[in-house]
């Protein structure tokens, strides 16, 4: 916790992490599927669910998602925003078992027909947890860049992907690794402390066993 | 790092140990802390500065909040102070004013400044803007009490805590009272025993508060309870600055905060299960809140 984390942020009332941590959740998320919105289904869990609308919890989903950040002044109007630039927002009630009391489950689909699911978890002041990602689980604050490597369960990922960011010249900061099954899917999540060249990211899409490659870019 | 400070007595004995005034300690610890130069992180406190100028001077007394819980207050004390009925003096009035106009502001989705936290948006702005538009002080010297502000938060979050879900509302209001009152204390001119005995006052005046919001929203009762946690800050430096005492060192109260916020039930800390929120009144309110427009819910 540093100096402005007391005296500060400046962000859109009423709640920290009903609002502020909403907005961060729809933006990370917008970041990670990485081009524009075409449809979303957004759904609300525990307090999120129950106090969500006095918090203004969808409307800051939408506004993240939209590329808004938290002290954006148009996130009170971000659901008609939307609505002029053709994005189909439905929201609803998302069963999950034992998770965070303020998660949000965003499915989304964006203009070229690329789709994400998304479970993100506001933990207080406006700090967040992306949780799970296309129905693995994951941890990851959103404050890195950040690469998700999605890939079968096979010798010889993790080197390929080290391999080239040690070759970009980009340092780890941190390193997760999940898979579903022994030989089936598996994840990886990667903090990273410099960005990653796009043409890298793209490198890694063509490799054989790499089945989807997510990244999140702070730029 | 020379300026590690972990207690408000660290922070003192460091200003004594540099000769420089405890605001200077606490911004030479960010520069060592972020890497940052002195302008730098002026710069940056100062825009939190102006970025709750801005928020107060866009109150809109026309606004309510989604549960239509709040709003429109601001407006109501605005027009009582103004026909010269105060009965606590033009500033302490003034301060009343601003602490229920930003709360209701944050309320009604406006842009604020957590301070410690979104909750607790008034009070420190209530204090501190007030006293610059009554009293003559140069800009310069509201951020330097800012900085005071925060290393005072820093302390109370490192030690206790400034969220409602961890203490109750005395670790939000509370803290809120508590740095208010020091960064006040140091506008009037108080050295650093009055700083930190305004700090003190305030904070054990606010000890105890429980978190028990109606609806689970930050209106009733969090928006006059900024008002009150404003004019328990100008209380509690003006006591302070005519040499009043708190029996108990800053520090100890700041403990006493945290043990005070473990002990208290947890049904107390913003869970909407215990007090003001479960009473008959809150409970029907609860049954009325609708879904705004364009936020219906689907059943997949």
């Amino acid at each position: 916790m540093n100096l402005y984390d007391i005296i500060g942020p400046v962000m859109v009332g009423p709640s920290s992490s009903h609002t502020a941590g909403a907005v961060r959740i729809g933006y990370i998320s917008g970041k990670l599927l990485d081009e524009p919105v075409k449809s979303a289904k957004i759904l609300l869990y525990g307090s999120f669910l129950a106090t969500g609308t006095g918090h203004g919890t969808r409307k800051a989903l939408v506004a993240g998602l939209l590329g808004m950040k938290p002290d954006d002044t148009r996130i009170p109007d971000s659901l008609s925003i939307a609505k002029e630039q053709g994005i189909s927002i439905i929201f609803g009630e998302a069963q999950m078992k034992e998770a965070h009391p303020n998660s949000a489950e965003l499915i989304l689909q964006g203009v070229s027909g690329k789709t994400l699911e998304i479970v993100g978890e506001s933990l207080g002041g406006s700090r967040i947890n992306i949780a799970r990602i296309d129905g693995i689980a994951t941890n990851f604050s959103g404050d890195y860049p950040t690469l998700v490597v999605h890939n079968l369960d096979q010798p010889g990922h993790v080197t390929e992907v080290t391999s080239m960011l040690a070759h970009k010249s980009v340092n780890i900061a941190t390193m997760q690794l999940y898979r579903n099954s022994r030989g089936g899917e598996a994840v990886m999540v990667l903090e990273c402390d410099q960005e990653i060249p796009r043409d890298s990211i793209k490198w890694l899409e063509h490799l054989e066993g790499i089945q989807k490659v997510t990244y999140l870019s702070l730029l | 790092m020379e300026m590690l400070y972990h207690s408000v007595r660290d922070i003192v004995s460091l200003s004594e140990k540099y000769q420089i005034p405890m605001w200077q300690v606490i911004m030479k610890k960010d520069m060592e802390e972020r890497q940052v130069t002195k302008e730098e992180t002026f710069e940056t406190m100062h825009h939190m500065y102006l970025s709750m100028k801005q928020a107060d001077q866009e109150y809109d007394k026309d606004l309510v909040s989604a549960s239509k819980l709040a709003g429109g207050d601001g407006g109501k004390i605005h027009v009582y102070n103004k026909a010269g009925k105060n009965l606590m003096g033009d500033y302490a009035s003034l301060v009343m004013e601003k602490a229920i106009k930003m709360g209701e502001s944050n309320a009604c989705m406006k842009r604020i400044v957590a301070a410690p936290t979104a909750g607790s948006c008034g009070v420190i702005p209530a204090v501190f803007l007030s006293y610059q538009e009554l009293f003559d002080v140069a800009e310069d010297k509201m951020v330097e009490a800012l900085f005071l502000c925060a290393g005072i938060g820093e302390v109370i979050a490192e030690n206790a805590c400034i969220a409602g879900a961890s203490g109750g509302c005395q670790a939000e209001i509370g803290s809120a009272s508590a740095m208010a009152a020091a960064g006040l204390a140091y506008l009037q001119g108080g050295d650093n025993d009055m700083i930190v005995n305004a700090m003190t006052l305030a904070l054990k005046n606010m000890l105890g508060l429980t978190c028990d919001p109606v609806c689970g929203l930050v209106e009733v009762p969090c928006i006059k309870r900024n008002s009150a946690g404003a004019v328990n800050a100008v209380a509690s430096a003006q006591l302070s600055l005519a040499g009043i005492k708190s029996a108990i060192p800053a520090d100890e109260v700041i403990d006493s905060m945290r043990r005070i916020g473990n002990d208290m039930p947890k049904c107390l800390k913003e869970t909407g299960e215990g007090g003001l929120a479960v009473t008959q009144t809150a409970q029907r309110l609860r049954a009325y809140q609708g879904l705004a427009d364009g936020e219906k819910n689907t059943t997949f």
